[in-house]
């Protein structure tokens, strides 16, 4: 019991982080029409391609050949996330908008 | 945790910021007027952050080095990325959307494997594998595998190259599979020294193998849901790469993505009428070929000249398109002959069903790209209630989204599935290259009912021959 105070106490910041966002994604989501499931799917999913950071990180401090190697292709996977999955949703969305000034 | 400095504060005011305009981003994304800027603010929040992160970031009092080479890395990322887009076809915007999924995942798992190097012995000493270090380690490695190789066979049967697997035993294999991926994970992280890389490798190859077979033996037409579920997997992932570097914008960014893609996720399953738990089991491949072998069927024709008289004198049509509309690329065609029509004192409407074509607001995206008025477009429960009032129905390229199946056969894949009920309408004329089945692999009754006529060809084609047939009426 004591070791799960312990635990909790250590780590009570990011228990808080973690839900609130969880909270914070629920209600965000709360409220799509079906029309646009596709473009928030894609939103999201460039996103997650925050995992880039990690991969900078990993990249920014490599002091090996291998470290480099796999860095730079993790670097590479990570922008791809990014600029593909923002480009994609902004493909998606671009035809929304023109059919709303239409009105 | 890392001790005061002013530039690791700087760095953390500007994750603050980033992750705010996550989460604005994220909230205009669901309203049609804001969702471009929404897109636009998310994005320059991963700007802000990635920037920030190189310039600022220190571990163990070190910047970020290597810097041209992370520099190169980035803008190769980003020219192949935006390549890749350029070649899309609306179409094929599922696909693109699950292959990028895939590239976070495998970034991820990638991440994870070469951090495994960097658990200090100290820490391993006191506590063996089961340390809050390595445990985040091995949830990012193994969600992001699963996620990596699951989202790369989803765009392969998206892209049609990658059919089911339909044995029923299948989804057995997958749950034997999922429990021994789950028993080496306890049995990895239950060890008491440091394992030696080969045990590592051997889990991400079985987890990659896992996203393989999670992904195998579901049946097409739930794609769209699976890739929401590999979406908030990823997210999950990223944010787990969060504990690890203690890195907040990570870890806000991965929650929000995997909470709100579960929502979403369970949001299109509603749409469907199928829990999660069926579409994962993969329940319904191959249900329902056997309930409608004995029936006498026969199919009436109609020919272009025919149909558009048809047309010309109704009062009211409604335009059901499909896959095969949007494969066809026949948004533009319909359009004219939509106004053709309406400057006949027809009235042409829409109706749009959740899951038409290949993903929800598949079809809105293609009729706004030729400007087709708002108001025109139906969601399906309006357009079920214009229906009776309707002189003719017009399928253009889609099957099981009006397949009566959904409401009669309980034996069904499709059953329970909401459906535009065309065969409610006065006359109902069906738009297909040939009687090949739909997406659902199932007969659709539809073409068979006395109210239905079949006009064979491509719709972009049929289109254009009832365009030419009513400008000579």
């Amino acid at each position: 019991m004591d070791d799960v105070l312990r635990f909790f106490f250590d780590n009570r910041e990011g228990i808080f982080i973690i839900i609130l966002s969880i909270l914070l994604g629920i209600e965000v989501i709360s409220h799509v029409p079906s029309v646009l499931h596709t473009p928030m799917m894609s939103g999201a999913n460039a996103i997650h391609g925050v995992i880039l950071i990690g991969a900078l990180i990993v990249m920014g401090h490599a002091d090996n050949t291998l470290t480099m190697v796999l860095g730079f292709i993790a670097v590479m996977l990570g922008m791809l996330n990014v600029v593909g999955g923002f480009v994609v949703t902004d493909r998606m969305l671009k035809l929304f908008r023109k059919k709303k000034t239409k009105n | 945790m890392e001790l005061f400095t002013s530039q690791i504060s700087i760095l953390e005011m500007s994750y603050i910021l980033a992750s705010v305009l996550f989460v604005l981003g994220l909230k205009r994304l669901s309203n049609p007027d804001t969702a471009r800027s929404g897109n636009l603010l998310a994005s320059g929040g991963m700007l802000l952050a990635i920037i920030f992160t190189i310039l600022f970031h220190k571990k163990e009092g070190e910047h970020i080095g290597n810097i041209p080479w992370i520099l190169a890395a980035l803008f190769t990322g980003s020219i192949v990325g935006w390549l890749t887009t350029k070649k899309l076809k609306m179409t094929a915007t599922p696909q693109m959307v699950s292959l990028f999924n895939g590239m976070g995942g495998a970034c991820a798992a990638l991440i994870s494997l070469m951090e495994f190097s960097n658990v200090p012995d100290s820490l391993i000493l006191k506590h063996g594998m089961l340390n809050g270090e390595a445990i985040t380690i091995m949830m990012g490695l193994m969600i992001g595998s699963i996620s990596f190789s699951g989202s790369m066979i989803v765009s392969g049967k998206l892209g049609r190259k990658i059919g089911d697997i339909t044995t029923k035993g299948m989804r057995y294999v997958t749950l034997a599979f999922l429990i021994i991926l789950l028993a080496f994970l306890v049995f990895i992280l239950g060890m008491q020294a440091r394992p030696s890389m080969i045990w590592i490798y051997l889990f991400t190859a079985l987890a990659l193998i896992y996203g393989i077979m999670f992904v195998m033996s579901i049946d097409g037409t739930n794609m769209p849901v699976i890739i929401s579920l590999l979406n908030s997997f990823t997210g999950l992932a990223v944010a787990f790469g969060g504990l690890l570097f203690d890195n907040q914008v990570m870890l806000t960014g991965g929650i929000l993505v995997a909470s709100s893609g579960t929502i979403l996720t369970i949001l299109m399953c509603k749409a469907k009428n199928r829990s999660l738990f069926t579409i994962i089991s993969g329940a319904f491949v191959g249900g329902a070929m056997d309930s409608t072998t004995d029936r006498d069927k026969a199919i009436k024709e109609i020919s272009h000249g025919d149909a558009a008289i048809l047309l010309r004198y109704s009062q009211k049509i409604l335009i059901v398109p499909g896959y095969g509309f949007a494969v066809s690329k026949a948004q533009q065609l319909c359009h004219e002959l939509d106004d053709l029509l309406t400057s006949k004192g027809v009235e042409v409407k829409y109706g749009i069903h959740p899951v038409a074509g290949r993903m929800p607001g598949h079809m809105n995206v293609l009729l706004a790209e030729t400007d087709v008025p708002y108001e025109k477009l139906l969601e399906m429960e309006d357009a079920n209630k214009e229906i009776g009032s309707t002189d003719v129905v017009i399928v253009a390229g889609a099957n099981d989204i009006v397949n009566p199946a959904a409401e009669d056969d309980p034996s069904s894949p499709i059953y329970g599935m909401p459906v535009i009920k065309a065969w409610n309408a006065k006359n109902v004329i069906v738009i297909k290259r040939s009687m090949t089945k739909g997406y659902a692999a199932i007969e659709n009754d539809l073409f068979y009912h006395p109210k239905t006529r079949m006009l064979f060809g491509d719709v972009n084609a049929s289109m254009q021959q009832l365009l030419a047939a009513i400008k000579n009426l």
